[in-house]
């Protein structure tokens, strides 16, 4: 995909809670095919621009373009229609019900008659399984109280392909998961992206980032410090990035980081 | 989404639903299922088996025809309640007002009978819009208000007790049911050339249903389980229903009683109307986007809001459906004792009905269980009920009775609650 068009971008997003301004002037883009990685310490503003990228806020100020065209969005349903999914860290899936069941939860498929059409759902979701090469899980019949953290991450991400969407946005994927089924979920990651989505991938774990991702965009205390190729930069710059908000000629103006540290207060 | 998969020529081989292809693979599964947790019914199955079992060893008049419909008739309140409360439980909630909601819905429709000369059919409906009503307001005060289900439906027990009285007349105390049709309702049996006719409605339909569900599995490329469980699901239907009206068709009426024309035979009134209230819930609670969503808001209530599920609009709906089924239930046990008094409805007759339901598998904590589970558990508590009122006698029979049957319920809980443990992945 080309990189000079990116399928979404933020321009000088400013959100605040009451007095506090948790967002100032944040600039962010996504491109098609591409991994690009959200890093930032706690309370940087990851989790406030994931949301207000999913509508669940709404941003105070600057433009919000989707494929190039300034969009509102004023819900979850808002960026669902335009194909932006969120998987959050607790994953919301029903434990009692199925993999199927859970991946067609809320928009299940009906017969002429009004009853469910399992038979549809069913092959959909296998062969959505398949698309992304996923072979761990045994059965899509399988309740999912019975899958493994990395099995259950698998099927809130698959769940969230099957729509047709562009973008997909991952909060912490990896978090409680063992060393093989991060891998596994990583590979999965990377799968999305080869397929031709936009992937957004908000991380603590800096190999997990520098293993999967194609751009890198480090956010400081509510600003955007670097928004970077993953070749330009290196493990230890990323780190000073998302501690000081800047790393030798990257990052923040140090007036910026000095006055944003004074305005905090 | 077709996209992706055309693109990835190495693409894994599809996930599938791991069907099983023969008779053995079948049983396997069942086996590795119920180890998993996922038990279902098969505890008031087998309870019900012992309990047969025990009884006719311990007192040889136990095993009889008339012991045999008594237990069906006496049961109808108790499932049809259960029922009604499936749903309120799969939410994780509970409704402790059923059991008086319903005599106040069938004191309401006896009332229209009684009093009004209004037809059987319209007051069986009276009842049930009573039922719907009262439903509607406890459920709009769980969901839309939030009070915790237990003392919502606490407050409406106490508060339904008085309506009760104030809908059967203080004066009387009681309202007697003279319409015969209401009166059959629990005590009648149809004919057996009808019972016959029934079966054979009912096996075909459950034939044709299983038909359909395998062409368009077909169609979809999608594997089948094999056709020889299949055969065997429908014979078992057939046998068991043959084994069922042949039996209830033996005439129980003596020799004198048939010179003059009397017989007593046939299939109780309660099977075939608990048969299709069980084919029409359980149709909404599997085969509907409705029932998925019940399902989904006792699994993860917040994941199915993300899920744009319309979850305080379920919330209400359940609550609704009980206390509907409560108002049939209600006419069942009014039926049963001729008519409605004051005291009818309260006591244990929720207790049980929640009991009935534990017991056939559904669960407390919401997310699980079906409508069958309170037929399996309706049968199991009344065949104990019916079995221990003759077994136990002397003055405290009553008092061992009530002790045993906690004890079951208890049992049934157990069971719930261990295999929920074994249901759950370590990882």
């Amino acid at each position: 995909m080309s990189e000079n068009e990116p399928i979404l971008r933020m321009r000088g997003i400013n959100k605040s809670f009451g007095p506090v301004s948790v967002l100032k002037g944040v600039d962010f883009e996504a491109h098609l095919g591409e991994v690009t990685a959200l890093v930032g310490d706690n309370g940087a503003g990851k989790s406030t621009l994931v949301k207000c990228i999913g509508g669940t806020y709404s941003i105070d100020e600057g433009e919000y373009l989707f494929e190039g065209r300034h969009v509102k969005v004023h819900g979850p349903r808002d960026a669902a229609e335009l194909g932006i999914e969120i998987v959050y860290q607790d994953l919301a899936l029903c434990d009692n019900l199925d993999i199927v069941q859970n991946m067609f939860l809320g928009r299940e498929r009906v017969t002429g008659a009004r009853t469910l059409d399992e038979p549809s759902m069913e092959r959909a979701a296998g062969e959505t399984l398949a698309s992304l090469s996923v072979r761990t899980v045994k059965s899509v019949r399988q309740k999912v109280a019975s899958l493994s953290g990395g099995q259950r991450q698998t099927v809130a991400i698959a769940k969230a392909v099957l729509w047709n969407s562009k973008v997909v946005i991952l909060d912490e994927p990896t978090a409680a998961l063992g060393v093989a089924q991060t891998a596994e979920v990583l590979r999965l990651v990377r799968n999305l992206a080869d397929q031709g989505l936009a992937v957004i991938l908000i991380s603590h774990n800096m190999n997990d980032v520098l293993q999967v991702s194609d751009r890198i965009a480090a956010l400081y205390l509510g600003q955007m410090a670097a928004l970077v190729k993953r070749s330009e930069v290196t493990h230890t710059q990323i780190v000073e990035l998302i501690t000081a908000g800047r790393s030798g000629n990257l990052g923040l103006p140090l007036t910026t980081t000095l006055s944003s540290n004074g305005a905090a207060a | 989404m077709s996209e992706l998969i055309d693109s990835r020529a190495d693409a894994a081989p599809t996930v599938t639903a791991a069907v099983p292809r023969t008779l053995g693979e079948t049983f396997n599964n069942y086996r590795s299922r119920v180890r998993s947790g996922e038990i279902g019914s098969l505890p008031a199955v087998i309870g019900i088996v012992l309990l047969i079992v025990i009884f006719s060893i311990a007192q040889p008049g136990f095993l009889t025809l008339s012991s045999f419909v008594s237990i069906l008739q006496e049961s109808a309140p108790t499932i049809t309640l259960a029922m009604g409360l499936v749903f309120v439980l799969l939410l994780g909630e509970i409704d402790l007002s059923a059991g008086v909601v319903g005599s106040t819905a069938a004191a309401f429709g006896a009332i229209l009978s009684v009093k009004h000369g209004i037809a059987w059919p319209i007051a069986i409906l009276g009842a049930a819009a009573f039922g719907a009503i009262a439903g509607t307001l406890l459920g709009t005060l769980r969901a839309r208000i939030g009070i915790p289900s237990f003392v919502v439906t606490l407050a409406a027990f106490i508060s339904f007790q008085g309506a009760q009285i104030l809908v059967i007349g203080s004066s009387s105390g009681q309202v007697s049911i003279t319409d015969k049709t209401l009166l059959l309702l629990d005590n009648g049996r149809i004919s057996p050339v009808l019972g016959w006719v029934y079966l054979v409605i009912a096996v075909v339909g459950y034939a044709a249903v299983k038909f359909v569900q395998v062409a368009s599995r077909r169609k979809q490329g999608l594997a089948n389980e094999p056709t020889s469980v299949l055969a065997l699901r429908i014979a078992a239907l057939a046998i068991g229903g043959a084994i069922f009206v042949y039996f209830c068709n033996v005439d129980e009426a003596l020799d004198w009683q048939k010179r003059e024309g009397i017989h007593i035979r046939g299939v109780p009134w309660v099977a075939p109307i608990i048969a299709v209230m069980l084919v029409i819930l359980t149709f909404a609670l599997s085969k509907t986007r409705y029932g998925r969503h019940v399902y989904a808001v006792g699994g993860n209530d917040e994941a199915a809001r993300r899920a744009g599920i319309p979850v305080r609009l379920i919330r209400t709906s359940v609550f609704v459906i009980c206390s509907t089924m409560a108002g049939f239930s209600g006419l069942f046990l009014a039926s049963q004792l001729n008519g409605v008094n004051t005291q009818e409805g309260g006591g244990n007759v929720l207790l049980l009905a929640v009991a009935a339901a534990v017991i056939g598998g559904t669960s407390l904590m919401g997310g699980r269980g079906r409508v069958v589970d309170a037929v399996l558990g309706g049968l199991a508590l009344a065949i104990l009920q019916y079995g221990m009122s003759d077994l136990i006698k002397g003055g405290n029979a009553s008092a061992y009775q009530f002790i045993i049957t906690g004890i079951v319920l208890l049992l049934a809980a157990a069971v719930d609650a261990l295999s929920r443990h074994a249901g759950r992945t370590t990882s």
